[in-house]
Order: C-alpha cells, then sequence, then structure tokens
C-alpha cells in the first residue's frame, strides 16, 4: 500500500509510504502540514498535485465518501458525533440498516455490538453516546470507522483529552488492530507516544518531509531534531535558585468537584511547582477554586502571609494572581478580538482613567512591550487572534496576564498542543518568571515536562493531595505511583 | 499590508472593526439608493412635512435599536420592547388621565418600571441561566397582558393636556421656514454619542465586546461577567420604555392591543442590518441608527412609491433584511478567498527564496 503527494498548496512534495499493518506515526510542529494531509487522504480537502495508490494501483480521492470506499477513516482530533444520539446510531449514521424503508434497530444494534466487541468495548448499543466518557467515544468512533471496513485509519491527536487509563484502552486497541491488518497513521504531538506505538515515524517540518526513522532509531532527541531542524541541547533549562518567603500558602482548601477532600500546600516566592496526576484528579478544579472562577466549599488563602478573600477572579488579580486556563480557545482568548485587545483585557482597569475610560496609549505600550517579551510572531498587533498559531496563541494569552505583573502564577496545562518551539520558548519563560522571583504551580499531564520543569511536584489523584516529590526524589515512577493513588509506594 | 481600500484609508483599525466599518459603508449605499429612488418615484416624499416626520420615526425607532443593540453584543436578545413600549405608552397617559396621578410621578415610574423590567431580564438570565429568548418572549406576553389588564383595552391619550411635555416628542428646532429638526433627533443624538462613548471608548463597552464574543474567558479575565450583561438588559429595557413614552406623547393615543406591536422586531431588524451579529460580541451604534433609518425610508417608500402595495410592506422588509444579510455573507467569504490566496503567495514566495537545504 503506498501513497504519494508532489506538491500540495501547504505542502510541498510530501511522500508518504504505509505498509500493510503498520503504524506510522506522524509528527511535526503545528503547521508542519499534518493535518493538511490527512485530510487529503480522507477526502476533506483536495491536494492540488499529487496521486495516492492503493495496493499499488492509483485511486483518485475527490471526496470523503471516495475515501470511505477505499477504506480510509479519519478519526477527528476533537470527537465529530452526535453525543445525543445512541452509541448504534452513531456507529451507523447515514448507513443505517433498513427494512421496508424504516430503520432496522433490530439489525443495528446487533452489528453495532460486534464492532463494539473488535474495539474491546462493553457497552450497550443504546446507551447515549454523550453518556459515556470522552476515552470510550473515541472507541466508538473506531468502532464506526471499523463498520465501514476502514483499512487505513487515520488518528489525529486521539490521546489529547483522554486519562491516563483510556490512553491504555486505546493503544490495547490500536496494538490489536495493526494485529488484524489495518494500518494506522497516529499523529500526536506526544513523542512518548510515538516511541511507544509507532513501527516507523515520519516528520513533517514546514510542509515538507523532513525525514523518517525506523522503529529502532526511534527516541526522543532524534525526534526533536528532525521536528525543529537543529539541536536541542538543553530542552528543559532549569537553574536551581533559592526559594524565597512564602507566596501562597493553602490551608483545609476543598473544592465543588471534591468537597470530601481536602487540600494543604504552600508555593514560595521563585519556585517552580508541578502538579502531577493523572486527567480527572481534580487539578483543574483546585485552580479554579484558588482563582475565585469556582465557588469555595471551605478552607483558608494565605498570600504572603496574609488571609485572602478571594470571591472572583477579579478578587484574585487584585491579590496578585494570575491564571492561565487550560482551554486557551474556550478560556483563555477572545478569539475574535485583535492581539492588542487580548493582551489588554486583563489590565484595562488599572489602567483606566477615573476607573472608567479605555486608555489605548497605555493598551499600545503594554501590547508591544508583551509581543516583545513573549517574542509573539504575528504580522500586527492588530491581527485578530483566532489566526494566530497555537503556540503564539498561547503568548498572548501568558502576555494578558504577565502585563499585570502576578506574584503568582497559576498555569494550567500551558503547553497542551502547542508545537515543540513554543514550548521550549514558554519554558524558557517559566524559568525568567521564577528567577525574578514569581512563584508557579503548573499542572501538568506531560510527564517529561512535570519532571523536566518542576524544582517539586505535588501529585493529585480523584481529588486529593498524595504526595510531594523534591527534585532530587523526582522519577516517572514515583509520580505515577501517587498519580494512581498509591502513597506507601512513593 | 492592507486588503483593500478601506483597511487603508482607515489604517488604525483591526480586521474586525474595519469590517465593521465596510459594513456601515455597504448599507450607507443602500439607504442612499432607497432614498433616491423614492425621491425619484415620489417627489413629495422629500417634502419637509414627510422628511420631519421621517427623522421623528427614525429617531424613536433608532433608540430601541440601540438598547437591543446593547443586549445583542452579549450574545443575548430583547424579545419585549413592543410591550415594554406598550406598558409605558398605555400606561402613563393612563396614569395621568383616568388615575389622576401628578404627571412628574406617572413620568417618574415611567422610567423607573422599564428598568426594574431589564433588571428581572438580566438577573433571570445570568443568575438562573435562563435563555435570553424564553426570558423576553415570556416578557412580551406579561407586559401586554398586564396592560391590557389594568386599561381594560381602553384607548389612552391626553386629549389637549400637557401640550408642553409633547413637545419632546412632536416639537422641532426651526432650521428655516417650513422645515425644523424633530426634538427626538436631538435625544437619539445624545444617547446614540453616550452609547457610542460607552461602547468604544470605555472599559466596560470593551468588557462587554469581550464577553459577547466569549463569555468564559472573559470572566477568566477577571470581568464580572454577569454584572455587564445585566446592565445591558437595564439599559435596553430602560430605552425601549422612554421609546414607549415619547411614542405616546408624539401620537396622543395608544391603544394596549397594539401599541408597539412588532417594535421589537423591527428594532432587532435594524441592530442586524446594522452589523450586530446575534452570535454576539459585533456591532456598532452607528451602524444601527443607518439600519433603522433604512427601515423607515423601505417602509414610507412602499406607501408612497407603491400605492396599493403597502399591505406587502413586511414581505419588502423581510427580503430587504434577507438580501443584506446574505449579500454580507458573500462578501465575507470573498474576502476569506482573498486572504488564504494572499497567504498561499506569500508562502510560495518564502519557499522560493529560501534556498533547499
Amino acid at each position: 500500500m503506498g501513497k504519494r503527494f508532489p506538491g500540495v498548496r501547504a505542502l510541498n512534495d510530501v511522500s508518504l509510504k504505509l505498509d500493510k499493518g503498520e503504524v506510522l506515526a506522524v509528527l511535526g510542529e503545528n503547521g508542519a502540514g499534518k493535518s493538511t494531509l490527512m485530510k487529503i487522504l480522507a477526502g476533506v480537502q483536495a491536494a492540488d498535485e499529487g496521486e495516492v495508490f492503493m495496493e499499488g494501483k492509483p485511486v483518485e480521492i475527490a471526496g470523503v465518501n471516495d475515501a470511505l470506499e477505499q477504506g480510509i477513516a479519519l478519526i477527528h482530533q476533537e470527537l465529530n458525533m452526535a453525543t445525543n444520539l445512541s452509541v448504534g446510531a452513531n456507529i451507523f449514521l447515514g448507513r443505517e440498516p433498513r427494512k421496508r424503508g424504516l430503520i432496522d434497530e433490530t439489525a443495528l444494534l446487533e452489528k453495532a455490538k460486534r464492532y463494539l466487541e473488535m474495539v474491546g468495548l462493553e457497552v450497550d448499543p443504546q446507551e447515549i453516546l454523550g453518556n459515556l466518557a470522552l476515552g470510550r467515544q473515541q472507541l466508538v468512533e473506531i468502532a464506526k470507522a471499523l463498520s465501514v471496513k476502514a483499512r487505513v485509519l487515520i488518528m489525529d491527536e486521539p490521546t489529547s483529552s483522554l486519562s491516563q487509563n483510556e490512553t491504555e484502552t486505546l493503544f490495547g486497541v490500536i496494538k490489536d488492530l495493526r494485529g488484524r491488518g489495518v494500518s494506522i497513521i497516529y499523529i500526536s504531538h506526544r513523542l512518548g507516544e510515538a516511541k511507544e506505538l509507532a513501527d516507523r515515524v515520519m516528520v513533517l517540518r514546514d510542509g515538507e518531509n523532513a525525514g523518517d526513522l525506523a522503529k529502532e532509531e526511534i527516541d526522543h532527541d532524534a525526534m526533536v531534531r528532525l521536528m525543529v531542524g537543529r539541536e536541542i541541547s538543553e530542552f528543559y533549562s532549569r537553574t536551581i535558585h533559592e526559594p524565597g518567603e512564602v507566596a501562597l500558602e493553602v490551608r483545609r482548601l476543598r473544592t465543588s468537584a471534591h468537597p470530601e477532600h481536602e487540600l494543604n500546600f504552600s508555593l514560595r516566592a521563585g519556585e517552580v511547582v508541578g502538579m502531577a496526576g493523572l486527567v480527572g484528579a481534580g487539578r483543574t478544579e483546585m485552580l479554579a477554586a484558588l482563582f475565585g472562577v469556582a465557588p469555595l466549599r471551605g478552607g483558608e488563602i494565605y498570600l504572603r502571609g496574609a488571609k485572602a478573600d478571594l470571591q472572583s477572579p477579579n478578587d484574585a488579580i487584585r491579590c496578585g494572581l494570575a491564571l492561565v486556563p487550560e482551554d486557551r480557545k474556550l478560556q483563555g482568548l477572545i478569539l475574535e478580538m485583535t492581539v492588542r485587545q487580548n493582551l489588554g483585557l486583563a489590565i484595562l482597569k488599572q489602567e483606566s482613567p477615573y476607573g472608567l475610560f479605555l486608555n489605548e496609549v497605555r493598551e499600545g505600550e503594554i501590547s508591544r512591550q508583551m509581543m516583545a517579551q513573549m517574542q509573539i510572531k504575528t504580522p500586527s498587533s492588530r491581527q485578530v487572534v483566532r489566526y494566530l498559531s497555537g503556540g503564539n496563541q498561547q503568548k498572548v494569552v501568558l502576555g494578558k496576564w504577565l502585563a499585570l505583573e502576578p506574584r503568582v502564577l497559576l498555569l494550567d496545562e500551558p503547553t497542551r498542543g502547542i508545537d515543540v518551539g513554543a514550548k521550549q520558548e514558554i519554558y524558557g519563560l517559566m524559568e525568567d518568571l521564577a528567577a525574578r522571583g514569581v512563584a508557579i504551580l503548573f499542572v501538568s499531564s506531560e510527564m517529561e515536562e512535570v519532571l523536566g520543569m518542576s524544582d517539586r511536584v505535588l501529585v493529585m489523584h480523584e481529588g486529593r493531595l498524595t504526595g510531594e516529590l523534591p527534585r532530587d526524589r523526582l522519577s516517572e515512577e514515583a509520580v505515577m505511583q501517587l498519580a494512581i493513588g498509591n502513597t506507601r509506594a512513593a | 499590508m492592507k486588503l483593500t481600500a478601506f483597511g487603508d484609508i482607515f489604517p488604525k483599525l483591526s480586521g474586525a472593526q474595519s469590517e465593521g466599518v465596510k459594513r456601515i459603508f455597504g448599507i450607507f449605499l443602500l439607504l442612499l439608493v432607497v432614498y433616491v429612488a423614492t425621491a425619484i418615484l415620489n417627489p413629495n416624499f422629500i417634502g419637509p412635512y414627510n422628511q420631519e416626520n421621517l427623522i421623528r420615526r427614525t429617531s424613536l425607532f433608532g433608540i430601541m435599536g440601540i438598547g437591543v443593540a446593547l443586549v445583542i453584543i452579549t450574545g443575548g436578545i430583547d424579545l419585549s420592547l413592543g410591550s415594554v413600549v406598550c406598558l409605558v405608552g398605555v400606561g402613563v397617559p393612563w396614569l395621568i388621565m383616568d388615575q389622576g396621578w401628578p404627571p412628574w410621578l406617572a413620568l417618574i415610574v415611567a422610567l423607573a418600571v422599564p428598568l426594574l423590567i431589564g433588571l428581572c431580564h438580566g438577573l433571570l438570565v445570568t443568575k438562573l441561566r435562563l435563555q435570553p429568548f424564553i426570558v423576553t418572549l415570556c416578557g412580551l406576553l406579561i407586559y401586554r397582558g398586564v396592560t391590557r389588564g389594568f386599561t381594560g383595552d381602553q384607548t389612552a391619550g391626553f386629549g389637549n393636556e400637557l401640550k408642553g411635555l409633547r413637545w419632546i416628542a412632536n416639537g422641532e428646532i426651526p432650521l428655516f421656514p417650513g422645515f425644523g429638526i424633530p426634538f427626538p433627533a436631538i435625544i437619539l443624538i445624545v444617547i446614540a454619542i453616550l452609547a457610542g462613548i460607552f461602547l468604544n471608548r470605555t472599559i466596560y463597552g470593551r468588557y462587554l465586546l469581550a464577553l459577547g464574543n466569549n463569555e468564559e474567558a472573559a470572566r477568566f479575565s477577571g470581568i464580572n461577567t454577569d454584572r455587564m450583561i445585566t446592565l445591558a438588559y437595564v439599559i435596553c429595557s430602560g430605552l425601549a420604555g422612554l421609546a414607549g413614552l415619547l411614542f405616546v406623547l408624539d401620537l396622543n393615543l395608544a391603544q394596549p392591543v397594539d401599541f408597539g406591536n412588532f417594535y421589537e422586531l423591527y428594532a432587532i431588524a435594524a441592530a442586524v442590518l446594522g452589523g450586530c451579529s446575534l452570535r454576539g460580541g459585533s456591532g456598532t451604534i452607528l451602524g444601527v441608527i443607518i439600519g433603522t433609518a433604512l427601515l423607515r425610508v423601505l417602509r414610507n417608500m412602499m406607501n408612497m412609491a407603491f400605492l396599493g402595495f403597502q399591505r406587502a410592506e413586511f414581505a419588502v422588509i423581510g427580503a430587504v433584511i434577507l438580501g443584506g444579510v446574505i449579500a454580507d455573507e458573500l462578501a465575507k467569504r470573498a474576502v476569506a478567498r482573498k486572504l488564504s490566496a494572499q497567504k498561499d503567495r506569500e508562502r510560495r514566495s518564502k519557499q522560493e527564496r529560501l534556498p533547499p537545504n
């Protein structure tokens, strides 16, 4: 089975070859052309030039239906299914088995069951899809792909919103499918996943083939080198400095997500503390409660020794807190506003004459300063944020908060879904801020990042703080044990 | 690097803002075309009497349009405007003439009640998280029903009383013999300037636009979104109340059954024509006023130029709005296509400049 694409728009003379029963990981920074290539394969977009061969024969893919006919199915990054319908209805959406013009419900359920078994999902096909956890919904989507007899399965960042357990299940299914001769193209930002799953790695850079790695050549440095096109000597650059006074102390904090547990921890000036845990461990909810976005169920917050009453984000901002939320598009940015307007949004009030009027002059100064400090790449400060890349968008969110010069910076998954280059810049920024005495608490589900950036790691499990690891006792094993609630092993 | 000539004329504007300017320009052209066409079809159209009337009507509807525009910018909607107009328009003469209240007290009540109504809408929308459509639809039914109830469906009016007060609605400032600026136009201009300053020059206007685009991100940025949304509803109902008062002062006659009927739809249509997106986050005051004027001129045209077809007025207005929205959407797509083509060229030229490694 082979495919070739010389000269596509966002892609330049890219070729891709996929063997039967092979898992090919496609890597690349954002904008490298991964998604475009996949969309062309799945018939969502058309190629300007180039050909696709299936089992040696040239085929034409003009639309999604052509792709499906050839057995190519795309599993979207964000799930694309009707969450209000049943699992079975979703699997056969648009291809419902019929009897006398009406949907043959019995046949549908029976067939659905068969495909669900293939992905190892024990769930009633009549269950409403939206009631399933995200990971299981993803398995349903894979079952759907199998139901169209897919021979090539394209997965676009399938684990971006999955928990550790769900990810493992998914990997199991992928390996099983490989055994059945299904070829899989796996797109991911997580290099660890590529290492675990892939038979081969293909790297795209600026819309061109940057190189391939055979199974035995796959390692972290080699992948990063191909992706950024240069050597990265020190990916996580941390210098250890003496932490200052206690900047934030939390006593008996209870969140509405897990009101049965009390959280106690503190954060010193100049310290970078990682917060690890599985998805759903209550870390995001904890940050939201700290920042006044979600109500506190109890407990006290002390900032530099003084008790603080944080009822709203406004209170938190006044006390020198800043939160870069988990989802930059939903919670971080006003997408239709400009870079400049977004950068100014949180500080407007402070800079406003009489607390009423807009201070356009200061807004301009602040945005220029932040664009320079964050190295935001945009044609102009008047560019609408929607059109920036993920990494630059994240820098805008960070810049909005750094303009306020916070003393405590809370970061929720600060590098999710952004490319390696931008990641490194954000790590550099965190290091600079810590050196200037800002206390940083960052929630991350990427183990490498937690291990690489933290002076100290707090681990949560189901709403409870299960442990704390200083830098010299940090290890993947120790963090994982605490994250699954095993406090003795650490 | 600007895409169009308009972008060059307003180099300081952001992409979204210059889009708004183009929108205003487009609808202003449409207004001119309809205006000139009507004047040609029936020369009486530009007679001073008709012009004064046109300006007066535009002003009254414009006041409502500005209010509803603020609500639409938050991503909400207010369907109750017509009924608020009815409540105030019928209520004031009823209180003064039927119930014998002193006019000053009636006026205070007439301005306070709509503000309270707006407050209720705002709190229901923000605190109970009810959908604005439902809340204000119920308002539409309730306020008209209440008005018809307490008046027993009796027509209200001032007769020959209150001539002085009525001047603020039907009076005019003479410009030259036979033509004066209707006083409501002055009121509209003052309100429009205040609203324009609020929306574009204060942090609260910026907050309103921001939360209309993404309420959650606005909240995470420390903006008290609930308070801002509630404020928009209060202003909206308040302006509707003011418009209702001016309507009845001008017409001197208000029937509970149909006073203010469909006015909310005129106001919403004007706001949308003027560039407010029902998704929230965008809109301009000037656009709303031009949109209102367009609707009034269209209506005038049906009455003066196409006698015998007046009954089809709604159809024409509906078709114009639909056509305007379609044209706008097509223009947007054309711009998007141009943009992506331009990006493409840039990428290609960049690739050509780079030596292959």
